[in-house]
């Protein structure tokens, strides 16, 4: 019951960071796509909700850490380098987008900013993906001998940066569509529009790619699947909604698209979750995998992160829900 | 470079980094609620204006004391993941709220930064005021998980695993109240003295300035009302650290050998081949006071522990001696202020008391630094207190020293381009207001 409440949160945090966070990441990866003249609108939408986007990730980390002790590190220990390169990515677009946005002076400067910001917008993603492919894959090796085997082949494959790359699309699909209700200007809200349907076209290339390279990296993805219903009916609805989503595209009905677009996300992460549940690391190489059971902290931590969380959530929230009423709410009404 | 080396020292720059932009996210939201505060209760613009200009400097440091932030809660496992898979589930508590309040923060702060025409003066001031609240909670949270490592509790070690698992005694544990007290009040006293430090040097040239003027007034009231409590929670946090960590106390005080009475080692060169401090000025019995509040009272010294597991002296000595210096000069200029504002308020903006104050600017975040440096370097060889050594729990990927210089390099230059922002701030800001003084 415990663990059921905190694999909850664990999912509900992930999918709020995805949402949020990832259409933020998503935005830098758009303005790298279309060019400059969208930076404005951008930073001004992510703007007042862009530091409690990114806290959700922090809470996945704690839950973990404190849930289940063993993932955590596992995943410190064997995916210490993508894990690495993603934090570079996170410290550099977090400090970038800010310091442009609060820079007294405008000037040159804010080209690198802008620069950074667009290549860390894509790192960040991209390692996340790859980490989460690392963790599906199974190639991790306890009794590594070498250091390429034991640091480096986990994580250093088709199939993870497949994975990554699936995530780069994904967030910026996310960004795209939310983007579109953000603008009052045609020709710009055309250009989302556009952006949004190549990008999801893409992230169904990509999403087939996963496929491909899991079978390339020895992993029968499609078994996987064949073994869990929860799973395949997941992908087929996020299948599924696809034409629905390109009419609402088409006549750009902001909220419907938003609404569909976030269902398809959560859809892809609910078939990641099924599919391998309860396993969470796949370890390999004969070695038993994590699971959520196996790895579940004491009876009395479980206890004490689920009061938290719940109690956690009652606070957090409300407060949220105001803060995007008073940012969001308006450009609504003024339409 | 030796793994474990790398990797206490990648912890050091990660959380020397931190601690200041942590701080600032504690003290700041105050000082610009004082600010606007009275710009509700007055309506001179002077104040909006000042509360304005710190929320851009806040925004800038918080965004990147979050991103340290979320650096520190990954490399906790990147570096030690030993120690994480043993202590998460019994120090998770503390953490696990500190998600909330550092939620909180984030949300009242976006409402604050964003929300100046779009909220009502006293609800957009108590947004501030919940900033201000919740960093205070997230850095007690913080410091409860730490104070665990210096004193653990709700757990049983047995066979190298932890058994009967209590998280609530475990962050309620004993070192919890006197470290986040003292860090706490130290946030203040940091933060207070670095922005009237900066304010005064601002008005060195240009002692006119109102905005400057009413600037250094809030700070240094703030700085100074802490400063003046500060020796205090220390004075409380020295006994509590004598009862649980005699060997942390004496690496701080130099103290070698065991001896009753003890005198007060001040300064000095400890050298730990000949157990002995040189150059030090010695007080005879104060130690014994300081420690047990008696000055016939016994003080254990190093020699009671066996050589492995004494904290590396000399560091700790020396930081010891910075923080408490430090503490002290910024407590007297804290009772200089309050004394000239009581009595001789002409003599505040005159040339040597800017002087001195914007002197005292880094003086704080030198404190909190050397401080942290004691409580850390002071407990080694332990990661966990008497249970596991730092050695034991660090990770065993080779090569650590690379994430080192990369995460060095990343901190140096940020710290470079948040100097470079600040400047343009300061220039901006001159430019405003050189002529509302004229005025």
């Amino acid at each position: 019951m415990l663990i059921d409440i905190v694999i909850f949160f664990l999912g509900f945090s992930i999918i709020f960071y995805v949402l949020f966070g990832g259409a933020d990441f998503g935005a830098g990866v758009l303005e790298l796509i279309s060019g400059e003249e969208d930076r404005e609108k951008i930073a001004d939408a992510i703007g007042p909700v862009w530091e409690a986007n990114h806290v959700w990730l922090i809470l996945v980390v704690v839950i973990l850490f404190m849930g289940f002790p063993k993932i955590y590190s596992t995943m410190s220990l064997y995916l210490h380098i993508p894990l690495l390169i993603m934090l570079v990515g996170i410290v550099l677009r977090g400090t970038a987008f800010t310091y442009m946005h609060y820079d007294a002076i405008k000037d040159k400067s804010n080209h690198v900013y802008n620069f950074i910001f667009k290549i860390s917008s894509v790192l960040t993603p991209l390692f996340l993906g790859v980490i989460v492919g690392a963790m599906v894959l199974g190639k991790i090796d306890p009794n590594a001998e070498t250091f390429y085997a034991a640091f480096i082949a986990p994580w250093f494959n088709l199939f993870a940066f497949s994975v990554g790359l699936f995530c780069v699309v994904l967030f910026t699909f996310l960004a795209a569509v939310y983007l579109i209700g953000e603008t009052k200007n045609e020709q710009q809200k055309s250009a989302f529009i556009k952006a949004a349907k190549r990008i999801n076209a893409s992230a169904v290339v990509v999403g087939a790619l996963v496929f491909i390279s899991a079978q390339m990296n020895d992993l029968s993805l499609l078994e996987l699947f064949y073994e869990s219903w929860l799973a395949i009916a997941a992908v087929v609805l996020a299948t599924a909604i696809l034409p629905f989503l390109w009419k609402s595209l088409h006549y750009s009905q902001i909220v419907l698209s938003r609404g569909l677009a976030a269902a398809q996300v959560i859809l892809i992460i609910l078939a990641w979750f099924w599919v391998q549940y309860p396993v969470v690391i796949n370890v390999g190489y004969g070695t038993e995998s994590l699971t959520f059971y196996n790895a579940v902290a004491p009876q009395a931590t479980m206890l004490q992160l689920v009061w938290a969380l719940v109690i956690g959530s009652c606070i957090i929230l409300p407060f949220l829900y105001f803060l995007m009423k008073t940012f969001k709410g308006k450009q609504f009404i003024d339409k | 470079m030796e793994d474990l080396l790398a990797a206490r020292l990648q912890m050091a720059v990660s959380l020397g980094f931190h601690i200041i932009f942590a701080c600032i996210g504690i003290a700041m939201p105050f000082l610009m609620a004082i600010a606007e505060y009275k710009w509700i209760r007055t309506g001179e613009q002077v104040y909006q204006d000042l509360a304005k200009a710190w929320s851009k400097g806040v925004a800038i440091f918080f965004a990147t004391g979050a991103v340290s932030g979320t650096v520190l809660s990954f490399e906790l496992g990147l570096l030690w993941p030993t120690f994480m898979e043993h202590a998460g589930p019994i120090f998770g508590m503390p953490f696990s709220w500190e998600g909330t309040a550092f939620f909180v923060e984030a949300i009242a702060l976006g409402l604050f930064l964003y929300g100046w025409d779009k909220l009502r003066p006293w609800v957009h001031w108590g947004t501030g005021i919940v900033v201000g609240l919740s960093g205070v909670a997230s850095g007690i949270f913080v410091v409860a998980a730490n104070a665990w490592m210096n004193s653990p509790a709700g757990f049983d070690w047995v066979n190298g695993q932890a058994i009967n698992i209590d998280p609530v005694a475990a962050m309620f544990n004993d070192a919890w109240f006197s470290q986040a007290l003292h860090m706490t009040i130290a946030a203040f006293v940091a933060t207070g003295f670095a922005a009237a430090g900066l304010h005064a040097l601002l008005l060195l040239k240009d002692r006119n300035n109102l905005f400057h003027r009413k600037a250094m007034k809030i700070a240094l009231a703030v700085g100074a009302i802490a400063a003046i409590v500060q020796p205090l929670s220390g004075d409380y946090s020295a006994k509590d650290v004598a009862e649980r960590q005699p060997a942390k106390l004496a690496a701080m005080e130099g103290h070698f050998k065991t001896s009753q009475p003890a005198p007060l080692i001040i300064g000095g060169i400890p050298d730990e081949e000949a157990e002995e401090v040189h150059y030090a000025i010695e007080i005879p019995n104060m130690l014994s006071f300081l420690a047990h509040g008696d000055f016939n009272a016994e003080v254990i010294g190093l020699d009671q522990f066996p050589r492995d597991e004494w904290p590396p002296v000399l560091i700790t000595h020396i930081a010891f001696q910075i923080m408490v210096g430090a503490g002290f000069v910024m407590m007297a200029v804290g009772m200089v202020y309050l004394y000239l504002y009581w009595k001789r308020r002409e003599v505040l903006f005159q040339r040597w008391f800017l002087w001195i104050v914007g002197l005292c600017m880094p003086l704080g975040f030198i404190a909190v630094e050397a401080g942290w440096t004691v409580t850390e370097v002071g407990r080694q060889p332990w990661i966990i207190y008497g249970i596991m050594k730092t050695k034991d729990a660090v990770s065993s990927m080779p090569g650590l020293q690379y994430p080192f210089y990369l995460f060095t390099a990343l901190y140096l230059l940020l710290t470079a381009i948040l100097i470079w922002l600040m400047r343009r701030q300061i220039i901006t800001l001159s430019e405003r207001y050189e002529s509302a003084s004229a005025n």
